[in-house]
Parts: C-alpha cells; sequence; structure tokens
C-alpha cells in the first residue's frame, strides 16, 4: 500500500492511494502502537531509580528480576491457571449453548439469547461489583481455607460466566453455516443421533471451537475490572498485581512483565491466524 | 431446527449445564445487586431490601448529576473522534487491495488484543509530566531557545524563562485520550464492514453524475453506511461509558467516571445499597442504548427486506 | 482542418486512441484498442467476459485510466478529467439506483450537485420520468419499484443530464427473458427519440445484434472485428468472431492452388473443392484456412445434389427439437460432427430425418466462408 514509485494514477475510488487518507492512516497507527513499542523498548533501559524517562543503556535486568519478583510470578502463574481451566469449561459451555440454540425450539428462547447475550454487553463494573456482592453474601463461595489452586474458584468462576457467552457467539456463527444435508446424508447412511453429532457436528464446529477456546483465554488473561473485585489479599492475578504496582510508582520491572505478556498476546494472535488460514485453504480444497 | 418436545433428554443434556451456570453466576448475582439497589445499611455488615427509592433519589443529587452528565460527556466526546478518525481508516481499509486489506485490519485491531491494563499503563508512560510527550517538547524547547540566544534573542526570554511541561494526565484531556485509544479499533470493526458491504457502484453512479468526491461522500457514502455508523457508536459508547481503568489511572482522580464512584462505594465508602443503585443506572443507560440500535436497525432491516 | 474550437467536421464523439490498460502490471485487460464513434451511433461492445469490453467502458467513464493512449470527447483529451467533470453519464449493471433518495431525488441527483437552478429541475425531472414512461412514481423509494423500474430510473437519472454520450453496462442482464426483449426494442426508440449516442457493453450477442448500429466485437482485450451487425454475421473476419456470433461448421482447409478467377481448396472431410475469388477477406496469401458455413444455409436431401453446390453424404448422429427449428447433427467421411438447422414448416409431429440415416448435405457456394485466423 505504501509502494512508491506507481505510475498507475490514482482511480477515484482507490481512497486507499490518497496521500492524505494514508498519512491519516500512518498517523493512527503510530498513536496506537507508539505507546506499546515505547513500553518494550523501556523495558530494556538501564535506568537505576524508577525514573522511566531517560535512556541509560541496554539492560535485561529486569526481566531477571521481575522473574524473581515472587509476587509477580505468583500473579502469573495464578492468571495462565485461571485462563487455562476458564477456556477448557467455557468452550464445552459455549458449544453447548450453541448447539442449544442452533437446534432446537424451546419455550422462552428470545429471553434465553438475551440472558446469554447479556454478559457480553453490559459494562464491566456492573458485573464485578454482582459477583463480589455475590461471592459475599450469598453463602456460595470457595472457603478461604482451601487453599491453593482452589482458592481461585471464584474468579474462576467469574471469568467463565462472561466467557462462555463469546465462545457461544462463535461457535454459533460456525455453526450457521452448516449445510443440514450432509446430517441427513448421514442419518441416510444408517448413522445414529450420536454418531452424527460425534463424527459430522463436531469436526465442523471445530475450527469455531478452537477460536472460541482462544478468545476465552485472552479474555479472562487481560481481564482486570471483574477480576479487581472478586480477588483477595492471597489470589492476585497479573493483571491485577500490574494494577497495584502502577498505582504506587512506575518501574520497568512492570515493563518488563508487560513485555513477557504482550509477546504472549502476540502468539496467541499469530496462532489464531494460522489455524484461520488453514482452515480456509483446506474448505477451498 | 427441532421442538425440544422431541428430544427431551437430549435437550436437557445440552441445555442444563449453561443454563444453570448463567443463572446461578450471573442472572443470580446481578438480582441481589437489583435487590441491594432498594436497600438499606443496617450495620456495617447487614443490608435489607427495604424498598427504599433513597439510592436512586440520591443519584440525582448535584455532585453526582454532575457525575453522570461528564461521564456522557466524555463517553460521546471519544466516540465522535473514534468516528472521525475511524471512518476514513475503514475506507482506506476497504478501499486498499485484496492483497493488503486483511493485513491492514489485523494492524488495526491488533492493539484491541493486547491487554487494557498494559495499554492504559502505555500511555501513563507516554503522557506523564516526565513521559514521551513532554520528554520531546522539552528538548524542541531547548533547541530553540538555543537557537534565539545564538541569534541574539536569549536575553528575551520568548519562549518563557524554562520550560513547563503540559499537564496531559488528571484533565480530560488524558481521559479522553485513553477512552479513544482503547476504544478506536471497535469502532473501525462495523463501520469497516458496512463500507466493505456497500456496493461500490453508488459511489461510481455519484461520480458519473456529476458530484465531486466531497459531496458524494456526505450525501451517498454516510448515508448509506448509516446502519455500520450506528453499530460504530453503539459499541463505542456503551463500554466507554462504563470505562473505570481508563479514568482511574489517566484521570488520576481528578476526573472521575461513573464505573470510578461505583467502584468507590463497593470498596472504599461501604455503601453497597447507593453503589448498587448506581450500577443499575449504568445498565439501564446501556439497555436504552441497544433498544435504540435494535429499534433503528429493525426499521432498516425491514426496508432492505421490501428491497428483494 | 481544425477550427477555433478544435472541432472539425464529422468529428467522433468518442475516439479511443491506441489505449491499454494493464492491472497490477501484469493483467493486460485492453490491448491497444482504437476506435471512433460517431455523434449518434448506437454502438456495442460485444464479447465473452474478460475480454474487457467493461474495462473499456469504465475507461471512457473515468473509473479507470489507460496505462496507455488516450480517450477524447468531443475531441478534448479525457486522461486528466474525474469522472464528475465529464459530459457523459452511465447506466450501471446493478442500476445503483440510491436506496435512500426517491425516484424524483434520483434523478434530480445529477441536476442538484451540477448547480441546475431548483425551477428548472422539477420540470426536467418530471420530463424525463415520462420519457421512461415513469411518470407519476416520482415519490417512490427504489424498494417499492421493480427491477425493471429501477432501471428506468437509473436511465431517466443519466438522461436528465443530457449527455453527449450514455454508457450501458450490461443493462439486461438482470431481467428476466420477456423483459429482456421488450427492453430491447425500448432502448432503441429511446436512443432514436433523445439523439445521443448510445455505447452499451454486452455478453449477449442477439442483444447487440438487434439493437446496435456498429459493433466491436472483443476478445482477450483487442478488437477482433468492428462492423455492423449484419456484416459481422454474414462477413466474419475470423474463427473467433465467427464463432462467437450465431453458430458455424468449420471443416479445416489448404490452398491447392490458385487460378484466375477460382481457388482450389482442399478440405477435410469434402475432398477438393473449388471456390470463385473473394469469398473472404483473409483468403490471400494463405495456404492453411478454415472453410465456414452457418447452420441455417445447408439443406438436407435424400438425392445426391446439383453438382453445383458443395456437399457431402453424412450419417444423421442426433436429431434436437426446438419447436420452430430443429438441429440435426451429421457426421462425415471424416467423423466431424455437422450442425443443421432446419425450420419447422409443415405441422408435423414426425422428425424429417431419422437417427441412423444417410443424407446429403449441401450449401450455395456463395454461403461459404473463408476464415483464416
Amino acid at each position: 500500500m505504501f509502494r512508491r514509485g506507481n505510475r498507475e494514477p490514482i482511480g477515484p475510488l482507490e481512497y486507499a492511494r490518497r496521500l492524505h487518507l494514508r498519512l491519516l492512516f500512518f498517523v493512527t497507527l503510530v498513536f496506537l502502537y507508539a505507546p506499546i513499542v515505547v513500553l518494550v523498548i523501556f523495558s530494556f533501559n538501564d535506568s537505576r531509580r524508577g525514573g522511566n524517562v531517560i535512556w541509560r543503556g541496554f539492560t535485561t535486568d529486569y526481566y531477571v528480576k521481575a522473574f524473581n519478583n515472587e509476587s509477580l510470578m505468583e500473579a502469573f502463574a495464578n492468571s495462565l491457571t485461571i485462563a487455562f481451566v476458564c477456556t477448557l469449561v467455557s468452550v464445552v459451555l459455549g458449544a453447548l449453548t450453541a448447539v442449544m440454540l442452533w437446534r432446537f425450539r424451546f419455550p422462552f428462547k428470545a429471553g434465553f439469547e438475551g440472558a446469554v447475550a447479556l454478559p457480553i454487553v453490559i459494562p464491566e463494573i456492573c458485573m464485578g461489583v454482582a459477583m463480589m456482592v455475590f461471592f459475599a453474601r450469598s453463602g456460595i463461595s470457595v472457603p478461604p481455607d482451601w487453599g491453593y489452586p482452589w482458592n481461585l474458584g471464584n474468579i474462576t468462576i467469574a471469568h467463565i460466566a462472561f466467557s462462555f457467552p463469546f465462545v457461544a457467539m462463535v461457535v454459533r456463527a460456525r455453526l450457521a453455516n452448516f449445510n443440514r444435508e450432509l446430517e441427513e446424508s448421514a442419518k441416510d447412511l444408517g448413522a445414529t443421533e450420536w454418531q452424527v453429532f460425534r463424527d459430522i457436528l463436531i469436526p465442523h464446529m471445530r475450527p469455531g471451537l478452537v477460536a472460541g477456546g482462544l478468545l476465552a483465554f485472552t479474555l479472562s488473561l487481560d481481564d482486570f475490572v471483574i477480576t479487581f473485585f472478586t480477588s483477595g489479599p492471597d489470589t492476585v492475578t497479573f493483571p491485577v498485581k500490574v494494577y497495584s504496582m502502577v498505582r504506587f510508582s512506575v518501574t520497568p520491572e512492570v515493563n518488563a512483565a508487560s513485555t513477557v505478556l504482550i509477546l504472549i498476546t502476540l502468539v496467541l494472535t499469530a496462532l489464531a491466524i494460522w489455524l484461520q488460514n488453514r482452515e480456509k485453504k483446506e474448505t477451498r480444497q | 431446527m427441532e421442538s425440544w418436545r422431541r428430544n427431551p433428554l437430549v435437550f436437557a443434556a445440552i441445555a442444563l449445564p449453561p443454563a444453570f451456570w448463567l443463572v446461578l453466576f450471573f442472572l443470580v448475582p446481578l438480582g441481589i445487586v437489583w435487590l441491594y439497589s432498594f436497600g438499606e445499611n443496617i450495620d456495617l455488615v447487614t443490608i435489607e431490601t427495604t424498598w427504599t427509592l433513597e439510592n436512586y433519589r440520591r443519584a440525582g443529587e448535584p455532585e453526582i448529576f454532575t457525575l453522570f452528565v461528564r461521564s456522557l460527556w466524555l463517553a460521546g466526546v471519544a466516540t465522535l473522534v473514534c468516528l472521525v478518525v475511524g471512518f476514513p481508516i475503514a475506507l482506506v481499509i476497504t478501499t486498499s487491495s485484496p492483497k493488503w486489506k486483511s493485513w491492514l485490519l489485523l494492524l488495526i485491531i491488533l492493539p484491541f488484543w493486547t491487554n487494557l491494563l498494559i495499554r492504559t499503563y502505555a500511555l501513563l508512560n507516554i503522557l506523564g509530566s516526565r513521559g514521551r510527550i513532554n520528554e520531546a517538547l522539552g528538548w524542541l524547547w531547548e533547541m530553540g531557545d538555543g537557537f534565539l540566544t545564538i541569534i541574539g534573542l536569549g536575553q528575551l526570554n520568548l519562549l518563557g524563562e524554562r520550560f513547563t511541561p503540559l499537564t496531559l494526565l488528571g484533565n480530560n484531556f488524558g481521559v479522553i485520550f485513553g477512552l479513544v485509544y482503547v476504544a478506536l479499533p471497535f469502532t473501525v470493526l462495523p463501520l469497516y464492514a458496512a463500507l466493505e458491504r456497500m456496493d461500490r457502484s453508488y459511489i461510481e453512479a455519484s461520480l458519473d453524475l456529476g458530484a465531486g468526491q466531497l459531496r458524494t461522500f456526505f450525501s451517498v457514502i454516510i448515508p448509506l453506511a448509516s446502519s455500520g455508523i450506528v453499530s460504530a457508536i453503539i459499541i463505542t459508547f456503551i463500554p466507554t461509558l462504563g470505562s473505570f481503568l481508563t479514568p482511574d489511572l489517566l484521570g488520576r482522580g481528578q476526573v472521575d467516571m461513573i464505573a470510578n464512584v461505583i467502584e468507590r462505594q463497593f470498596k472504599s465508602a461501604n455503601d453497597w445499597p447507593f453503589g448498587a443503585a448506581l450500577s443499575f443506572i449504568l445498565l439501564y443507560a446501556t439497555f436504552f442504548a441497544l433498544a435504540a440500535r435494535s429499534l433503528l436497525a429493525g426499521r432498516r432491516g425491514r426496508e432492505d427486506a421490501e428491497a428483494f | 482542418m481544425t477550427d477555433l474550437q478544435g472541432r472539425r467536421a464529422g468529428q467522433p464523439v468518442i475516439a479511443i486512441d491506441t489505449v491499454t490498460k494493464r492491472f497490477g502490471g501484469s493483467v493486460t485487460a485492453v490491448d491497444r484498442v482504437s476506435l471512433e464513434i460517431a455523434p449518434g451511433e448506437f454502438f456495442a461492445l460485444l464479447g465473452p467476459s474478460g475480454c474487457g469490453k467493461t474495462t473499456l467502458l469504465r475507461m471512457i467513464a473515468g473509473f479507470e485510466s489507460p496505462t496507455d493512449g488516450r480517450i477524447l470527447i468531443d475531441g478534448q483529451d479525457m486522461s486528466h478529467v474525474s469522472p464528475n467533470k465529464r459530459p457523459i453519464n452511465m447506466v450501471f449493471q446493478s442500476y445503483a439506483v440510491f436506496p435512500h433518495m426517491t425516484v424524483a431525488k434520483n434523478v434530480a441527483y445529477g441536476l442538484k450537485v451540477t448547480g441546475v437552478p431548483q425551477s428548472e429541475i422539477a420540470g426536467r425531472v418530471e420530463e424525463a420520468l415520462e420519457l421512461v414512461h415513469l411518470g407519476g412514481y416520482g415519490a417512490r423509494k427504489p424498494d417499492q419499484l421493480s427491477g425493471g423500474q429501477r432501471q428506468r430510473v437509473a436511465l431517466a437519472r443519466a438522461l436528465v443530464k443530457r449527455p453527449k454520450v450514455l454508457l450501458l453496462d450490461e443493462p439486461l442482464s438482470a431481467l428476466d427473458a420477456k423483459l429482456r426483449e421488450a427492453m430491447q426494442l425500448e432502448l432503441v426508440r429511446l436512443q432514436e427519440s433523445v439523439g445521443i449516442t448510445f455505447i452499451i457493453v454486452t455478453h449477449d450477442q442477439s442483444e447487440a445484434l438487434s439493437m446496435a448500429n456498429r459493433i466491436a466485437v472483443m476478445e482477450r482485450g483487442s478488437v477482433r472485428q468492428l462492423a455492423s451487425p449484419a456484416d459481422l454475421y454474414e462477413n466474419p473476419a475470423n474463427r473467433f468472431v465467427a464463432d462467437f456470433i450465431g453458430k458455424v461448421n468449420l471443416f479445416e482447409a489448404r490452398v491447392a492452388s490458385r487460378d484466375n478467377g477460382s481457388l482450389v481448396l482442399h478440405v477435410q472431410g469434402l475432398g477438393e473443392v473449388r471456390l470463385p475469388q473473394g469469398m473472404g477477406a483473409a483468403e490471400a496469401g494463405r495456404a492453411d484456412l478454415a472453410l465456414a458455413v452457418r447452420p441455417e444455409k445447408l439443406r438436407l436431401e435424400r438425392e445426391r445434389p446439383s453438382p453445383e453446390r458443395l456437399g457431402f453424404e453424412g450419417q444423421v448422429q442426433q436429431v434436437a427439437y426446438y419447436g420452430e427449428t430443429s438441429s440435426v447433427f451429421l457426421t462425415d467421411q471424416a467423423g466431424h460432427s455437422i450442425a443443421v438447422s432446419i425450420q419447422n414448416e409443415g405441422r408435423s409431429t414426425q422428425p424429417m430425418v431419422t437417427v441412423g440415416e444417410r443424407v446429403w448435405c449441401s450449401w450455395a457456394p456463395e454461403d461459404t466462408l473463408l476464415l483464416a485466423d
């Protein structure tokens, strides 16, 4: 798009080739990426005190420091544990929801559909306080004396509650273009209900399940607000830990830890794109 | 689609787990908050639902009313900025060559996948009084001052006696900057979808009939993309209105939005009933926006349906 | 000679001067095309999909710019003139009738944006709608119209601007067969009444033949023949045109000898054939030719035809009944399949020939076409 020396005159609808629009696009990219790039660069900054301001040379000390910061690493491990469990349960619940909405007519279906969409649309703060009040007052809560990893239960339950509707949305979109004749022809060839589900429907849903799973993992790993209201002093996740560090002071250690998390996100995104492209190629064949 | 009665056991096996989770861990918690919003603090830990409207009445007091107005205003300005920037961005992506299209879209969406807290923290680094922007401005000041000294005007202090950093945090600018930064990728998606769906020959027909590019933009492109624009406004405005982290970190306690006050009721102020009422006011505002959109979309949908 | 306005007597309204269009540096959509279109012509660009006809039309309209060459409208170079400044208008394949405006607003749009006074607009819009038989439809929205009516709106919207040239991109492709036929006649009537030059792009030969005065047949970016409809059909310049327009039977032939007045050919499946000179434009100098005959020029007989007619004896392989005509497929001695079209004149339900029967197939020498490439 930014190729120079292209002699072709710009067509009237080729807005992407107009200089001022390209400039706007470029400035927007700088706006979106500059803060992140600066953050990554300064995670390697060799500054003595918290002063995260002036470049003083390259170092990986803060990565070492971050890895040696026990509470930070513990928060990181908590985040990964929660995200892992949340992904597994969300994929199952999301897939069931999608199949249920796709396959059946039942009373109050529109109401159920709306309720499933609710966790996606309501402000996080509302859900956060609701979960906090629920665990504090309903009597349903993981007893604090159960210890690790059970003490992460409350956060995980809350994460699943807002993640599985997203999975359901993704899987349902995938099911929408399922060719019913495949199911019928399988039955025609003698397959039972269960065999149809296992051999026809699940393979068709697979890309949706994978995409939904990645989405659930990212959502759980990223969530701050809802976790902030459901976590206790012993159950801190990475974003909550970073938040408390950021509130008190800005340290290159946080930059280093953030860079690691950005890297994980990038890898997950690349994985998602790769899977998607592979799927596209397969369907083309 | 088949009726659940044909296969009640299969239906139950599929429906019960998600329905259970949704009801117990989402609807019940929301219900408790709703009940508390009509409640009173009896002592430090007990809240009794007395069906009082006091909590909602308090939301109408000047201080809180101002808070709501400010939140709506901040979210509105941020949405407007996102729309004005996002529309040309979406236009560039739609009209770029097929080879580039998905990559450009990915470039815009990618930040959305990055952790919100990290992105907000990254902005702190940039906007702070000793952050990157002020550092760059300070450097420019030094250069300018040095230049003036060289040409013999140094004693006049034309650029001020010393460099004063701009205040970019703890004010409306910082919060709006952060809200736009967070929401922009969101805004671009529905706009892109709407422009991608649009038949190019409408634009060509307008040009062919003698309208200039600007005229075509306002009288053809924008009206035809209106459903995408409405979606973009809703999808930007709702999460922005409920933002907690951005005003918390970039507003530095000077620029609160609704979510910050809600948080305070539940954490430090320990006034849950009032916080619950504020939560539900925010929720109702969200529902209102969603209902407005589906009303608009419904009308448009019928028009589209009639076209075929 | 040019006068002060740069006009010449009999000057073409559109001149396409060795225009080439390449996409992405590799795909050549239009390859050194030169054409001149006279005022008042009904001109057709005809060809299979991907032949470059639409690209050529879009270059005239200004939506694409030529990689090389120039397009002149009324003698003026259009290279740096944007589409909204060109004195031409277009009817789009999808009609592109703005869905958010009423019919009247659609028609008025082109006048409004070019600063025609409000007082004049209403009258001209009404007039244009009358012209396409849509008087009284002004207040409707496009989604309340049928496909054919929407096309009329697109026509009115373009014609109301009184362009020098009206471009029509596959205007009939979205209509059903009956409506398409009516619209063909309608477009010809319209063109005659407004006197504007029409340039139509189509892949449908019958559309082009029935409407246009002149047709440019395109293939892979080049114009293969430029002629009147009857000329194209009866005197195709090459195999592509002969095959694309109508049906044709081809025989490979080699020039055996030439003497004054006639040409002796060795034709596969027919043997030695003597033809008078001047049978086809492309016979000169080439040794390998194709001999072509249209199916309806062929006659089937049980007896051997008179010696001045060309012909062969073949076996009937298949008979396809179409109602007004039937197609009989024969194989000659060499095993080629030949199609013969016969009129079903009598009211008989029995086929004229039966499968497996041996019959004579013949035609007059002057109905023969000689094609070079």
